[in-house]
């Protein structure tokens, strides 16, 4: 008998009951305590709680000076919600304070965009991933808050200002706006927030204010201050709260848990945590108070948590089921806190529950070395119990990190919820290194939100925007027209008809694409402004470096490094339809631009045989064929080009960059675009990330791994690579090894990252079917995993549409 | 130059080696094993593969046809595999690649070509090439001059065989190659020659002759049931090897049905036979560990 190939293995997969099951059985939280914190954390609906907007809007309208500058209001306000917030303290938790009033119980953040009686109406109502809210608090929001900050939200400033070009493309889908419901954030906590109290940092603040004679930086500088101390309060609310509930409490056991969190909170964040414990609850405080000031994009997080924690760990006395209790609590907060609801186009841009906290884990640290530790296999043991939708994880391998690591990382893959991600940390170093960093803070960097590099703790890297490259080409091959409605938007090109080469075409559709990356970036500017003057954040400045050293906020550019993000969506089908092109128009001539156009026009009705040549008889990206994935080089990198080449932002002097990641916007983007000349019908979901067209890879994980190596990853900020994996590839030791090796070579490559989903089609069709059945099943979708049945009915098509590989 | 037929290559073949492979896929075999997996290994010649569900209805096919191979019915597409001359004129204008050619000629350089690219992770986990099939020595200078530039390259490289080959021949190559997955189906003569086609003489000398070398050798075991997953059979296997001393490790290969890829090559697929029971499996596998062997799952 032979070796067997792909073909064969029909028939020999676990069946879906078996892997269903194998998934539940997974899940093991480490005692009866945590079991039920978890149960109590899944089950519960998420809801709006409305009680920060009617702080926040009591305070603009009865408490607020109109003199003050914005950073004192800000910080007045944070007070303000500091002080008054309920203290909700969850059963037989062992680390305090939430965004909102429990558990999932949601804030909304008017100031920046204010949800209506109609937003709330559907959010309540909506059958997948609903916020709810009762009758009566829709009113009185209606009516209380709605009506304050009609008109006064940073979202219709946003769309007030821009130029009405940044508008057309907007409406026409050729990009999304980041900041017009959420504030700047993609931010992650460096070692700052370990070793540091707010009463340090409180004292060098004064120091500062005693140097500095720019009012502007007195200002801020008196903020943060009032944050700091607003911060200390809070705590302090807390620890007088533990006490009371330890003095009623009759269990002897909580009993004592309780007065030692009432001390704890009586010492953190006020000062540097000394023990493990307070260290968790330290990075909490800190955690509450920058998600409550704002609602910066992708949460917040604590970067780089078992090199923070190591020490603790070491120093401690705390046995290994302590550490591993305590982290698992932790891991209960993050998936208690949702993310705020959103409005309007960007629900179907990122329509999840997820807030994106990323824990990274592994990799090198400061000095170079292996930074993998027995934290870092504690974190791994506690994902691997816990599969809860937040905190998601990234584990960091380095050619230093030990193969240990590696393949016990990829064993808590294999029950298939999607976690953890694999990122190549020596490929971010180069990243970082490139950008201009340190070589010190680019080890200490790592990755938030999907797949975005960061220095942490030290820089304000803002994403802004999905940019859509199809759509870009589409109004290519219509001379800057938007076929959709006839509209032009674009700039004068040739028509299609008209390219004799494909240099034409190439050139072309350059133009258009740096036309429209300016106009966003343009835009991008606008948006800058508005945050700097209205929106300071002195909380969160607090823990970035260098704001308080320079007396400047962090949404004014008071970070160390400062970079602007624009994120690329759809270079898999661009790719395809450029090769498609080039191959079957200019080299085989089997049918002319005007033909392709027709074809494209009428959603290849009465050309099924045309697509199917662009399908199948077409070079396309994935395959290790340097015919496409030449191209796909080509359009990245003159993104790259275009996006760099242009001047650092006028108020924060941030740099230009590019991102390769899409969240779930290539569904939407999909929808605003025709056909296209790699055979997809109009509508249909673009490729997502860099990944290859759903499919469209064909020759096994290994060609994908090749194709996708050849771009210049190290140029970007950061690439996103799917790759859904047949169940039985990862059951056994001996191949999950081989497939961390293949990952190694891989990450030799200087590729960025890669996540697997390992899940087979026949589960995921059998869960469309009874969604009711299946409400647990989670899934990895772009840079993070959510339940299969809530996600959208397109988006859940495109997942199962992703090539499976059943064999390297 | 020499040359030789290919029905594929395939990249990151996990079960064909250590490490990485990338595996070729020789075309043509002297066996008829009745559960051969590749059937499109078994003959020399081009075959045309057909896969039905691909296919849109265009009638590409039956136009550019000039033997009248190829028609249109009220079923869909058929084809008359007696006209068929393999010219692939159809597989070449068939847009959904519903209609395929199997084997393709091609010459050492061309193979070193393609697995070049693949260098980079053989060297990260320890990989290299493992040639199968069909069965590797029936294109014996293919193969030879193969496993001669791994050789001068420093590349791991391991043969997939049945060992039915001429025993002088199989001897010169012995010292070349660093690991046999060497095939073993029968002991018994006649229940060899019934379901493979051909006796085992040469199977059996010649592993004698390997496991008086120091080469590693993965014995492999397809498990047919009834077939070769028999008491009888695995005890005779079991005594036939208590012979030697070098072998350790055992793969068994559990049956699966693949009649789907029949019906594609237009051939028949006569054997009846239930898959593999998990309880059967572990019961052999359970045999060969009571030995001493390592025994594998799978490859």
């Amino acid at each position: 008998m032979m070796s067997k190939k792909v073909d064969d293995l029909e028939g020999e997969r676990l069946d879906i009951k078996e892997e269903m099951e194998e998934r539940r059985s997974s899940i093991a939280p480490i005692n009866d305590r945590i079991k039920r914190l978890r149960d109590e954390s899944v089950e519960r609906e998420v809801e709006i709680s409305t009680e920060r907007a009617e702080l926040i809007t009591e305070f603009y309208r009865e408490v607020l000076s109109e003199e003050d500058p914005a950073p004192i209001q800000r910080a007045l306000a944070f007070k303000y919600m500091m002080d008054n917030v309920s203290l909700p303290v969850e059963k037989g938790q062992l680390i305090v304070g939430i965004r909102g009033t429990g558990p999932k119980e949601v804030p909304t953040y008017p100031e920046v965009c204010c949800h209506d009686k109609e937003d709330l109406d559907i959010l309540d109502s909506r059958e997948k991933n609903p916020y709810r809210i009762d009758e009566e608090e829709k009113k009185e929001y209606q009516e209380e808050i709605h009506s304050y900050w009609k008109e006064k939200t940073i979202r219709e400033k946003i769309f007030d200002s821009v130029s009405e070009e940044w508008k057309k493309a907007y409406e026409a889908g050729v990009f999304t706006e980041f900041m017009e419901q959420r504030a700047p954030g993609h931010t992650a906590g460096g070692s700052m927030i370990f070793d540091k109290g707010l009463k340090d940092i409180v004292s060098k603040i004064e120091e500062k204010m005693e140097e500095v004679e720019d009012r502007k930086k007195l200002n801020e500088l008196e903020g943060m201050k009032i944050a700091a101390d607003a911060m200390i309060a809070y705590a302090e609310r807390y620890s007088e709260k533990l006490k009371r509930m330890a003095e009623d409490e009759e269990d002897e056991e909580r009993k004592a848990e309780l007065e030692k969190m009432a001390s704890i909170c009586s010492k953190v964040p006020a000062e540097a945590p000394s023990t493990f414990w307070e260290a968790l609850q330290h990075y909490w405080f800190v955690h509450v108070g920058i998600t409550t000031e704002s609602n910066p994009w992708d949460s917040f997080n604590p970067g780089r948590l078992d090199q923070h924690l190591h020490p603790f760990y070491e120093e401690g006395d705390l046995s290994r089921e302590e550490a591993k209790e305590l982290l698992e609590a932790f891991w209960l907060k993050f998936n208690n806190q949702p993310a705020p609801p959103k409005v309007g186009v960007t629900a179907q841009e990122s329509n999840t529950y997820n807030d994106f906290t990323k824990i990274n884990i592994g990799g090198v640290w400061k000095d170079g070395r292996s930074g993998v530790n027995e934290v870092s296999y504690l974190l791994l043991e506690t994902l691997d119990d816990m599969r809860t939708l937040q905190p998601n994880t990234a584990v960091l391998i380095s050619k230093k990190v030990p193969d240990r690591f590696l393949y016990d990382a990829l064993e808590v893959v294999e029950p298939g919820f999607g976690e953890p991600p694999f990122f190549n940390q020596d490929e971010m170093i180069k990243i970082l290194l490139r950008q201009g960093k340190s070589i010190e803070d680019a080890r200490c960097g790592g990755v938030s939100g999907c797949v975005e590099t960061g220095a942490f703790g030290k820089e304000c890297y803002i994403l802004t925007g999905y940019f859509n490259l199809a759509k870009v080409f589409e109004i290519t091959l219509n001379g800057g027209v938007d076929p959709s409605n006839g509209e032009k938007i674009g700039p004068e090109t040739s028509a299609s008809g008209d390219f004799e080469t494909f240099d034409e075409l190439w050139k072309a559709f350059e133009k258009q694409l740096k036309y429209f990356i300016r106009i966003k970036q343009e835009g991008n500017d606008i948006v800058e402004k508005i945050y700097d003057d209205e929106l300071p954040v002195p909380f969160l400045s607090l823990w970035i470096e260098d704001c308080v050293e320079d007396g400047i906020d962090y949404n004014s550019g008071g970070a160390r490094y400062n970079t602007q993000y624009l994120q690329v969506v759809g270079l898999g089908t661009i790719t395809d339809s450029l090769s498609s092109i080039k191959h079957n128009v200019f080299e085989e001539e089997r049918f002319d631009m005007k033909e392709i156009l027709e074809g494209l026009g009428n959603d290849f009705q009465d050309r099924e045989e045309m697509r199917q040549i662009f399908l199948n008889k077409t070079p396309r990206y994935g395959n290790d064929c340097d015919f496409a994935d030449d191209i796909a080089k080509r359009v990245l990198e003159r993104c790259i080009d275009i996006v760099e080449d242009y001047d650092k932002t006028p108020v924060r002097k941030a740099s230009r960059r590019v991102y390769g990641l899409p969240t779930t916007v290539h569904v939407y983007f999909g929808s605003v675009c025709g056909a296209t000349p790699d055979g997809r019908k109009a509508g249909k979901p673009l490729s997502e990330g860099i990944s290859p067209v759903q499919g469209a890879d064909r020759k096994g994980i290994g060609a994908v791994f090749r194709s996708v190596g050849k771009l210049d990853h190290v140029i970007s900020g950061g690439t996103l690579l799917n790759q859904k994996l047949s169940p039985d590839l990862v059951q056994d030791i001996a191949t999950r090894e081989k497939l961390g090796q293949l990952m190694r070579g891989y990450f030799k490559m200087d590729a960025h990252h890669v996540q697997y989903n390992v899940v087979s089609a026949d589960l995921l069709r059998e869960a469309q079917g009874k969604p009711e059945d299946f409400r647990d099943l989670m899934v990895r979708v772009a840079g993070y995993s959510d339940y299969f049945v809530n996600l959208p009915e397109g988006l859940q098509e495109e997942i199962i549409e992703r090539t499976e590989q059943d064999e390297f | 130059m020499v040359k030789g037929k290919i029905f594929d290559m395939k990249d990151f073949a996990v079960h064909d080696g250590p490490g990485i492979r990338t595996t070729v896929f020789f075309k043509g075999c002297p066996f008829r094993c009745w559960w051969c997996h590749n059937p499109e290994g078994i003959e020399k010649k081009d075959e045309l593969f057909f896969y039905r569900a691909r296919c849109i209805d265009c009638g590409r096919c039956s136009e550019v046809c000039s033997k009248d191979a190829v028609s249109e019915s009220e079923e869909g597409v058929q084809i008359d595999r007696k006209r068929c001359e393999v010219c692939g004129r159809c597989a070449e204008v068939c847009p959904s690649e519903a209609l395929k050619i199997t084997g393709r000629e091609v010459s050492v350089e061309d193979i070193f070509k393609e697995i070049d690219r693949s260098t980079l992770f053989h060297d990260t986990s320890g990989g290299g090439i493992t040639l199968s099939g069909g069965e590797p020595f029936f294109q014996y200078d293919l193969m030879e001059g193969l496993v001669e530039r791994c050789d001068a390259e420093g590349i791991h490289v391991a043969v997939d065989t049945s060992g039915h080959v001429d025993p002088e021949k199989f001897e010169s190559m012995i010292d070349k190659i660093d690991l046999f997955l060497y095939d073993l189906k029968f002991i018994d003569e006649e229940l060899h020659e019934k379901y493979t086609g051909l006796t085992n003489k040469n199977v059996l000398k010649n592993l004698q002759t390997l496991l008086d070398h120091d080469n590693e050798v993965w014995i492999r075991i397809p498990l047919i049931p009834e077939i070769t997953a028999t008491d009888e059979n695995i005890g005779s296997i079991i005594e036939f090897l208590s012979q030697f001393k070098g072998v350790k490790e055992i793969h068994l290969l559990p049956y699966h049905g693949v009649k789907e890829k029949y019906n594609r090559l237009g051939k028949e697929y006569k054997l009846e036979v239930k898959n593999i029971s998990r309880q059967r499996f572990e019961s052999v596998r359970k045999r060969f560990e009571d030995e001493g062997y390592d025994v594998k799952e799978g490859g």
